[in-house]
């Protein structure tokens, strides 16, 4: 590192300090003040005394239940989000697929992770939605009615079929470095130790992978567990998640006490948080593969 | 190995299976507003409608403004902490991870409570107020994005010997980052530009708490009144992200090879 504050030249004027104002003085404004004050509420009662009142309340059937329905769905879309972006990662980058294939459908990826929220919902609806074109074609083709076997596109199952849309590529994208990272010669000298294929994995390439696969399954929980506006345009108020209940408190105070809404929202920090805070540890841990 | 590439092709055909069929039955659905025929009537109907200019064109700004305080925010903040106070470094990475972890539903909420017209800013009783609270949102939103485009950006220059030439040239800090870097890291500044782009163009839970008129807002209330047109708005989005990722995708042929680490 260049160390220039030693230069004659130096001015009397805090450069470095006044450069970095902007940043703080934003963060703190859009980022800490209305976090706290938010953390502040939900310690808060009416009366503007202290009070655990608010985390107590939390614990009503209505919020488990969507706490629970937000986890699950978080946490399907996330495992299978991971396992499936491995399967395609590892076809494509271990199984040799041709090299421009690869480019297509990393800038895919790229696309679909991005392509999120509403205009997802409306094309999952327009698919197999209840007069979706899949749907219909299985219907009058196949003659198998999707709806009549108990599929629904705005339940729990309809959910994560949706947000493996952009988790499945954001997996892909995360993943891609690291499955990079083994090197031929490994599988080369597991090879010729007599390793076969199922071995070299077992032994070798999954343990090595493990840490970069936990660090972004904990990443693609957080992204799922605070997404609303996908499940918001496709299911409206059907789904009980819990983003959704928080958006009717914010809409309508719905919950009709400001200070357990704010709870809610805590709650949701602590979840995204702890799935953050195993996501750092295990990058941490990562890092010693990929150099 | 044989086999092995069997299966490789498999899982690529299925995982090919599941991101296609979605967007051809989208597109094909969104031709079917005519009986019996194949049009593009809802796209006509969808262009027609002077409210998705309006929407469309009121996020376009917003998104052109975030763009502009983000890089405010972030260049300056990165390129001194880079040179003078890599001390911080670690700090700024933790600062710009948060927005990944508080949800921006929760964030809005926040804001709701702390800048209502009743507090000491009250930023959500007037329009322009209740624009800069969405820009603020916005801008967080895509900091982990603009951060980490910028600090790649300026690992690729050697800032340390820029610096100090163009002081020995005598030029001021001023001219520093506005001359000597800004134009060295354009093409990461852009690609930051466009992810963030891509983020807040049809951003819905924001906008529609705030009750701004923004495109987010709008394609819901699409959604809940036609069939034929949210199709059609679902293909025209993807073609919009489509085009931001391709422009970061052309940006990064531009972007400097040389990898001289100051670190």
């Amino acid at each position: 590192m260049t160390d220039s504050t030693s230069r004659p030249t130096r001015r009397r004027i805090p450069w470095d300090y006044l450069a970095v104002a902007p940043f703080v003085i934003f963060a703190v404004m859009f980022l800490f003040m209305p976090t706290l004050s938010l953390i502040g509420t939900a310690f808060t009662d009416r009366a503007g005394n202290f009070t655990f009142d608010n985390i107590g309340g939390l614990f009503t059937d209505q919020i488990l239940a969507a706490y629970s329905i937000s986890i699950r769905v978080s946490g399907a879309s996330a495992i299978l989000g991971a396992l499936i972006g491995l399967a395609i990662t590892l076809a494509i980058i271990r199984g040799r697929l041709p090299a421009p294939l690869r480019s297509a459908v990393m800038t895919f990826s790229g696309v679909a992770s991005n392509f999120a929220g509403v205009p997802l919902a409306f094309a999952f609806i327009a698919t197999l939605g209840r007069i979706g074109l899949v749907t219909i074609v299985l219907r009058d083709v196949f003659h198998l009615d999707l709806y009549r076997a108990g599929f629904s596109l705005f339940s729990f199952w309809g959910l994560t079929l949706t947000y493996l849309y952009f988790q499945i590529p954001l997996m892909m994208l995360t993943i891609a470095p690291a499955v990079d990272g083994l090197k031929k010669e490994w599988s080369e000298a597991a090879q010729m130790l007599g390793a076969n294929q199922w071995q070299f994995w077992r032994y070798v390439g999954l343990p090595i992978l493990w840490p970069s696969f936990l660090g972004t399954l904990s990443l693609l929980f957080a992204n799922a567990f605070g997404a609303i506006a996908t499940a918001w345009a496709l299911t409206g108020s059907n789904l009980n998640i819990v983003t959704v209940l928080l958006y009717n408190q914010i809409r309508g105070d719905a919950l009709q006490n400001p200070g357990l809404g704010a709870a809610l929202a805590l709650g949701m920090i602590v979840i995204t948080s702890l799935a953050n805070v195993i996501y750092l540890i295990v990058a941490k841990r990562a890092e010693r593969w990929m150099k | 190995m044989k086999p092995n590439k069997f299966w490789a092709w498999l899982v690529f055909a299925l995982g090919a299976a599941y991101f296609l069929v979605p967007l051809l039955a989208t597109f094909i659905f969104s031709l079917r507003m005519r009986r019996n025929e194949l049009s593009f009537d809802a796209y006509v109907s969808v262009f027609s409608d002077p409210r998705f200019y309006g929407t469309f064109g009121y996020s376009l700004a917003i998104g052109a403004v975030t763009i502009v305080v983000g890089v405010l925010v972030v260049v300056p903040a990165v390129y001194f902490v880079r040179l003078r106070m890599p001390w911080l470094r670690p700090v700024m990475e933790f600062v710009t991870l948060l927005p990944l972890i508080i949800p921006a539903l929760v964030l809005v909420y926040g804001y709701i409570r702390l800048y209502n017209s009743s507090s000491i800013i009250p930023f959500t009783s007037s329009a322009f107020g209740t624009d800069i609270l969405l820009t603020g949102a916005y801008v967080t939103l895509a900091l982990p994005y603009m951060y980490r485009a910028v600090d790649n950006g300026m690992r690729t220059i050697d800032i340390g010997t820029l610096t100090e030439a163009a002081q020995i040239a005598g030029a001021n800090q001023l001219q520093i980052i506005g001359q000597i870097i800004l134009p060295n890291i354009l093409v990461a500044i852009l690609s930051g530009a466009f992810l963030t782009f891509a983020i807040v163009i049809g951003e819905f839970t924001i906008a529609s708490l705030l009750n701004r008129p923004a495109f987010g807002p709008y394609l819901v209330g699409i959604g809940t009144n036609k069939a034929y047109e949210p199709a059609a708005l679902a293909i025209i989005s993807f073609i919009i992200t489509w085009g931001a990722m391709g422009m970061i995708n052309v940006l990064g042929r531009f972007a400097p090879r040389t990898s001289a680490r100051t670190d």
